[in-house]
């Protein structure tokens, strides 16, 4: 290609760039384009979910930590979102939400055990 | 009527069911060490010290079984750091009983995290009781992860659904249930529909003086649901019991022995091998409960039943490990 037709290219394709960057400002995916992956974590102990109820962007990541001395599980209530195998004392699971909604959630072990992770 | 002794109680025989005051009454003095013996309608306490004199003959019946429960093969937390030490005391102590158990229940939670070694242990600690078998059901630690299939491969052989069947003994109908799968957010134990339409067939067709024991690992009465402490469909399976002189419900999962009697029914848990958990409301959490290392075998235990043909209902006395 000619020189004009280049220029054209890289014109084109830094707009584009920049007017991707603008975007993400902008909250097109709900968060600043360059800040680090996000992370919630909630501690398990005394057969409680702490805190019980949290509120995330999408795109964090949650990440339980069981510190109770009795081995706990986490599990989408429909069983299917998301499902961690028995986490003993300081065993650890996480979960990145993808998708706005709310997620209930409970021990399928200690079933009275419930929380709530809610994606903004 | 001969005049009754300082410590027995009477229950009238001509009403259906326990003098409840004098009942209760045992059962507080049971809190503080005693044991209370039903025998051809009269409850007597004995306090653990007094074990030793009882006489056989007072317990011997047709039929002799014990219940030991919760060994939470793999737990290894400061509440107890040698559950495989404290489950042989409990077989040690069951083998020491005098009427010799003719076999052996296990109201669940055997392992703390269904490891196949923890199976195992447990398999091979059992082989030095003197009753050779053991009839096992479920509970919730039995079945993590995989839905209940390691449990199943090794203990469900002739058992229907989830693990649930009958069997009987010297006339006496046993029905081992499971209510710790399929538990729902926010819920209770639950026996579900299809183990209950069985149990209704299964029971249908025996007479009503056929004394029958139900096993299950959570309380089929409402003990502290607060703690997950019930099952949501217990009322519908009992409902099915109703005719029957002489019901008996052996539970495990609270970690502590209790007792309630309605009507024909008697529900009994059984104290853990593993590690005690706090009255009802007494704690933060229905979680293990320390307590000093050299009281922790008092509030271990194993459960002995025995059953006098026309002397219902059953004896059932709990003992610890010390």
């Amino acid at each position: 290609m000619n020189l004009k037709q280049k220029c054209v290219y890289v014109l084109g394709g830094g707009a584009l760039l920049v007017a991707m960057a603008g975007a993400s400002a902008w909250g097109f995916g709900g968060r600043e384009a360059s800040a680090p992956a996000q992370e919630t974590q909630v501690k398990i102990d005394n057969f409680t979910f702490g805190p019980q109820e949290v509120n995330v962007s999408t795109g964090t990541t949650v990440k339980w930590v069981n510190r109770d001395d009795i081995p706990h599980t986490v599990v989408s209530d429909d069983k299917t979102t998301f499902k961690s195998k028995a986490l003993d004392t300081d065993d650890a699971f996480s979960y990145t939400f993808t998708k706005a909604g709310t997620y209930p959630y409970f021990c399928s072990i200690h079933p009275k055990m419930t929380g709530k992770v809610v994606v903004k | 009527m001969a005049e009754p002794k300082k410590d027995e109680i009477l229950y009238d025989h001509h009403h259906d069911g326990i003098d409840r005051r004098g009942f209760l009454k045992c059962m507080a003095w049971a809190g503080t060490g005693a044991i209370c013996i039903m025998k051809g309608g009269v409850m007597s306490s004995y306090s653990l010290s007094r074990l030793a004199e009882l006489d056989p003959a007072d317990m011997k019946g047709e039929l002799s079984f014990a219940q030991i429960s919760d060994s939470h093969m793999g737990f290894n937390k400061p509440a107890n750091t040698d559950v495989v030490g404290t489950l042989k005391a409990a077989v040690d102590k069951v083998n020491a009983l005098k009427i010799p158990p003719e076999f052996l229940l296990h109201t669940g939670d055997i392992s703390h995290l269904a490891r196949p070694e923890e199976f195992d242990t447990v398999d091979q600690i059992l082989k030095s009781a003197v009753a050779k078998q053991t009839f096992f059901v479920p509970g919730e630690h039995d079945v993590i992860g995989d839905d209940g299939k390691g449990y199943l491969d090794r203990y469900g052989k002739g058992a229907m659904g989830n693990g649930w069947y009958s069997f009987d003994k010297k006339g006496v109908h046993f029905v081992g249930l499971v209510n710790v799968m399929n538990l729902k957010a926010g819920g209770l134990g639950t026996l579900g529909n299809e183990q209950l339409e069985w149990l209704e067939k299964d029971l249908q067709s025996l007479k009503s003086s056929t004394p029958i024991v139900v096993f299950a690992h959570i309380p089929l009465w409402s003990v502290y649901p607060q703690w997950g402490w019930g099952t949501e469909d217990s009322e519908q399976a009992l409902s099915y019991m109703k005719k029957f002189g002489s019901v008996t419900v052996l539970n495990g999962h609270i970690h502590q022995t209790m007792q309630k009697v309605e009507g024909n029914i008697t529900f009994h848990t059984a104290a853990s091998t593993a590690f005690p958990q706090p009255q009802p409301g007494q704690g933060d959490s229905p979680g293990p409960m320390k307590v000093p290392a050299e009281q922790l075998r008092s509030v271990l235990g194993i459960t002995d039943v025995n059953f006098v043909r026309g002397k219902e209902p059953l004896a059932i006395v709990d003992s610890n490990l010390s």
